[in-house]
């Protein structure tokens, strides 16, 4: 899509930009898609048209940096065009997708194919993600180079951990000529087995082969070490345990190149939640949900600083894929079109963040793991913008979600805060 | 004994003993009481399930449970229908939920069903309108086990409150321990637990039992003493190295007995593997009451069928 | 009591009721002279058994024999089973002997529509083959929906279908005396 031409003036709205550390009432003024001015009370310009902001939250559009588009290959679960359609809906103005489709996303020709789509009816920023290895085989590098050339902006085999320590500690290396990030889905898959939900208390009633916190621990401790040793920029894909994330901190205090993202889900669901639901294939994913304590930490690093930003993990299935036994239904759950409302209610809303802080997470934060533009309403910026109602009242529901994936737990969840509108380049992409 | 008003069966299924209470866990076993006088007729039938269908529904093999059923079926005069996995439409790649419609639009009374994975009675029971009864699903439950095992104990002991029952062997794959467990713990016994570190779920303290890591220590003082099959199918597995070596160090054997009280009962839920987690010294000598269990296993379905048959959707 | 049943009259005190379970007991002893060494009673769950209690210590102080009595418990026999909602209790069945060529005399409380007797016919019926079934009711009170008819009867009460008829016995009701009660409203 095409920046928007024209003037549009965003009013009344309170403006939150943690790229400059903003939290006032401020105008907005869009032009020919980039952020023209950004002051207290904008005298409307003629030819302007206007958004009325009053009551809402004017904020850098958001940035999912891990998603799941399932295009090529997989197109009865999600496309390029039905996933932007729920980043839209969602707030989001970018998302980075992963590169397990079919083929994979390990050379120029499939990276290229998906910004073709993007760029022909995507509703928002896509940013592909290279795979580490060639056919997420975890034996050679993929072509890394040649991808990031052709507009990939990061690489990871995610689905699937890089087991192999030779290959992860190539990869680090060798990314750093692109100043890209290596993204692990940390998970030692012989510690997890055949496990299906975490390994605790919850495993142990229900007879579930479960997946230890020592399976993501083991990966990350191993990462690090990696890290520190090449220098290379390591993130951490949804990272859901304590321990990992005492080390991520550590290593951050250490001056080792981590970042991490954690999922709404491991924030706000715990392992109980698969007896609770009766074995509900949605809540079903790796890494699975953790215990109690392990949600506890994860929002203690939300507040200081640990975890760099929030990322849904949108991993859109087919309904008939779920709708079979726990163990063999596939892992996942759809995010874009929930996290920003979970966010608000369950993060803000009983005081765990502040508003900024969790636009900071949604927005500025992921935009600087991936280097890319975005996360800003700087004037001269491109004019990605969301609009959300802080407080309002809204049930999630899953028939209207414009993802083709509907596998969320999070249906009929009464929540306060929605998006109200999206603007890509000043184009608005969502209607409230 | 208390008088108490009766308390009336209201569940459409038995999915595991979780959820039940102990009043349900009693009507139960007083129910079986009546029902056993039944196998020891001449003509071993009522007519109470007539014009009844139930399936009986194994997803994995089963000898024992599912023979049981079939008696108990017989017995109270239903008609039974067997599926079991070879040739079933399952493997010919229906899912779960195809097959339950399918079963649903034979309009039976009663499904029994069988699983190798944790849920999927739980699954059927929400989307068919029959009562389900858990026959075993993965390692998760086995209700009318745990009941059957209460009913022995109740026979011989008098009482479940206050026993002390150590259940040993391959904790971590049992759903016959995890039945127990709520089951005896719901009616006031004192479980251990004992098997190889291998073998033993994290935060098994969580479900209210203590925790041995030898046989001595969790059968020291037993009333009753549980011996859960080892699955050999996990040999070499990293569970542990050999058969001999699980004997030595948790194999049931006369000798090791003195450590129970001396009127303790050992019981198995069976298939036993001789030699490996049980002596056949044991086994066969006087305190086993394991073929009992078998007997009282037909009248605690009977009564588990009976109670099932009288809730309808509407009822529920 | 039920609830929302109004008494309307007692009409047998205890005094009355012995009187009618010892002329019963007579009638039996004497339909069975000779042969009462065969002679099994069996009462129907609930109240047939102190019935059943009651005469075989009649007939023990009149003839010095001790009859076995056992209980049926007919449940598991009901025609309406599973019309009425959740399952009623089942007690059990215990008959202290074979009754294989045995005079089996049923004992019940009341005679009603005589499907609590089919019920009984057919599970004394899979325990074997008796000479001869006869049956004891202490009050018959009519409206048999079944052909059945007691061959021993303490009392005919003549009763409308909203009446309830409500025998008690010391062993299972802590007082002993026959009354009618009424139900509120019949449709």
């Amino acid at each position: 899509m095409s920046p928007y031409q024209g003037k549009l003036l965003i009013h009344g709205g309170r403006v939150i930009d943690p790229s400059q550390d903003l939290d006032e009432a401020l105008d907005l003024l869009i032009e020919d898609g980039r952020v023209a001015r950004l002051d207290g009370a904008i005298k409307k310009p003629k030819d302007a048209e206007t958004f009325d902001a009053a009551g809402l939250v004017v904020a850098p559009g958001l940035i999912d940096m891990h998603v799941h588009l399932r295009e090529p290959g997989q197109e009865y679960k999600e496309t390029v065009r039905t996933g932007t359609m729920a980043a839209a809906a969602g707030g989001f103005t970018a998302v980075a997708c992963m590169a397990n489709t079919d083929p994979v996303n390990d050379s120029r020709s499939v990276t290229e194919h998906i910004l073709l789509e993007a760029q022909r009816h995507g509703f928002a920023r896509v940013y592909p993600i290279g795979a580490i290895s060639k056919g997420l085989l975890g034996e050679e590098l993929a072509e890394i180079g040649e991808m990031v050339r052709a507009g990939a902006r990061a690489v990871s085999d995610d689905g699937k951990p890089v087991m192999s320590s030779e290959l992860m500690r190539r990869a680090l290396l060798y990314a750093q000529h692109f100043d890209i990030p290596v993204i692990q889905h940390a998970e030692d898959l012989t510690l997890t087995g055949s496990g299906v939900m975490h390994e605790g208390v919850w495993s142990t009633r229900l007879g579930l082969p479960g997946i230890p916190g020592a399976s993501e621990d083991v990966m990350v401790a191993r990462d690090l070490i990696l890290a520190e040793d090449t220098a290379g920029r390591y993130h951490v894909a949804h990272l859901s345990t304590a321990r990992s994330l005492d080390m991520v901190r550590r290593a951050k205090s250490q001056k080792i190149n981590v970042t991490c993202e954690v999922a709404p889900h491991h924030l706000i669901l715990t392992d109980e939640e698969v007896a609770k639901s009766g074995f509900s294939t949605n809540t079903k994913m790796k890494p699975p949900l953790r215990s109690e304590k392990d949600r506890a930490a994860l929002l203690n690093g939300l507040a200081d600083g640990a975890v760099d930003c929030i990322a849904s993990d949108h991993a859109p299935h087919h309904a008939d894929e779920k709708d079979v036994q726990f163990s063999v239904a596939p892992f996942g759950i759809v995010g874009l079109e929930t996290t920003l409302s979970l966010c608000l209610d369950r993060l803000v809303r009983p005081g765990i963040l502040s508003l900024p802080r969790l636009v900071h997470l949604l927005s500025t934060g992921p935009a600087r793991v991936l280097g890319v533009p975005g996360g800003t309403l700087k004037e001269g910026s491109p004019a990605d913008v969301t609009v959300f109602h802080p407080d309002a009242e809204v049930t999630l529901s899953k028939a209207s979600f414009r993802s083709k994936g509907k596998n969320t737990p999070f249906d009929g969840w009464k929540l306060h805060g929605h998006p109200v509108a999206t603007f890509l380049e000043g184009r608005r992409t969502l209607d409230g | 004994m208390t008088p108490e008003t009766p308390i009336r069966w209201r569940r459409k299924d038995l999915l595991g003993i979780a959820e039940l209470s102990p009043a349900e866990i009693e009507l139960i076993l007083d129910t079986a009481e009546s029902f056993s006088e039944i196998g020891e007729r001449a003509i071993k039938k009522v007519p109470t399930l007539r014009g009844k269908t139930v399936l009986n529904l194994f997803f994995e093999a089963s000898t024992r449970t599912r023979s049981s059923f079939e008696i108990a079926e017989k017995r109270l005069s239903a008609d039974n229908i067997n599926f079991s996995t070879s040739g079933s439409s399952l493997e010919k790649g229906e899912t779960l939920v195809d097959t339950a419609l399918n079963l649903q639009a034979m309009a039976p009374d009663l499904v029994i069903i069988r699983h190798a994975h944790p849920g999927v009675p739980h699954m059927l029971a929400k989307r068919i309108k029959a009562g389900v009864i858990n026959a075993g699903d993965g390692a998760h439950e086995h209700p009318t086990q745990a009941l059957l095992d209460a009913f022995t104990i109740r026979r011989h002991k008098g009482r479940l409150a206050g026993l002390k029952v150590a259940i040993l062997g391959d904790i971590e794959h049992s759903r016959v321990v995890r039945s127990n467990i709520h089951l005896l713990n719901k009616m006031g016994a004192k479980v251990t637990i004992g098997g190889p570190r291998t073998l033993m779920p994290v935060e098994m303290e969580a479900m209210g039992v203590e925790v041995a890591y030898t046989l001595e220590d969790a059968i020291r003082d037993a009333d009753v003493i549980m011996m859960l099959r080892v699955q050999l199918e996990r040999l070499g597995r990293m569970a542990f190295p050999s058969v001999k070596e699980y004997f030595q160090l948790f194999g049931l054997t006369t000798a090791r007995l003195a450590a129970a009280r001396d009127d303790v009962i050992i019981m198995h839920p069976g298939p036993m593997n001789r030699g490996t987690e049980i002596a056949s010294e044991v086994a066969d000598g006087p305190y086993s009451v394991i073929l009992e269990q078998v007997t009282h296993g037909v009248s605690v379905r009977m009564a588990i069928l009976y109670l099932l048959s009288g809730v309808h959707e509407e009822t529920v | 009591m039920a609830k929302n049943l109004t008494p309307k009259t007692t009409i047998l005190d205890a005094k009355q009721m012995a009187r009618i379970i010892r002329r019963m007991a007579g009638e039996i002893a004497e339909r069975h002279h000779g042969n009462l060494g065969s002679v099994l009673l069996a009462g129907i769950r609930t109240r047939g058994v102190p019935l059943a209690e009651k005469i075989a210590a009649e007939i023990e102080r009149m003839e010095g024999a001790k009859l076995p009595v056992g209980i049926l418990d007919i449940t598991l026999y009901r025609d309406d089973l599973s019309t009425v909602g959740p399952q009623p209790q089942v007690k059990g069945t215990h008959l202290p002997r074979s009754i294989d060529d045995c005079a089996v005399i049923l004992c019940d409380d009341v005679l009603y529509t005589g499907r609590t007797v089919r019920a009984a016919l057919d599970e004394l019926i899979d325990f074997g083959r008796p000479r001869i079934v006869q049956l004891a009711v202490l009050i018959d009170r009519g409206h048999r929906e079944l052909p059945i008819q007691a061959d021993f009867v303490g009392k005919k009460v003549p009763t409308s279908q909203s009446e309830i008829i409500e025998v008690s016995f010391l062993s299972t009701d802590s007082t002993e005396q026959v009354r009618i009660l009424e139900r509120p409203t019949a449709k």
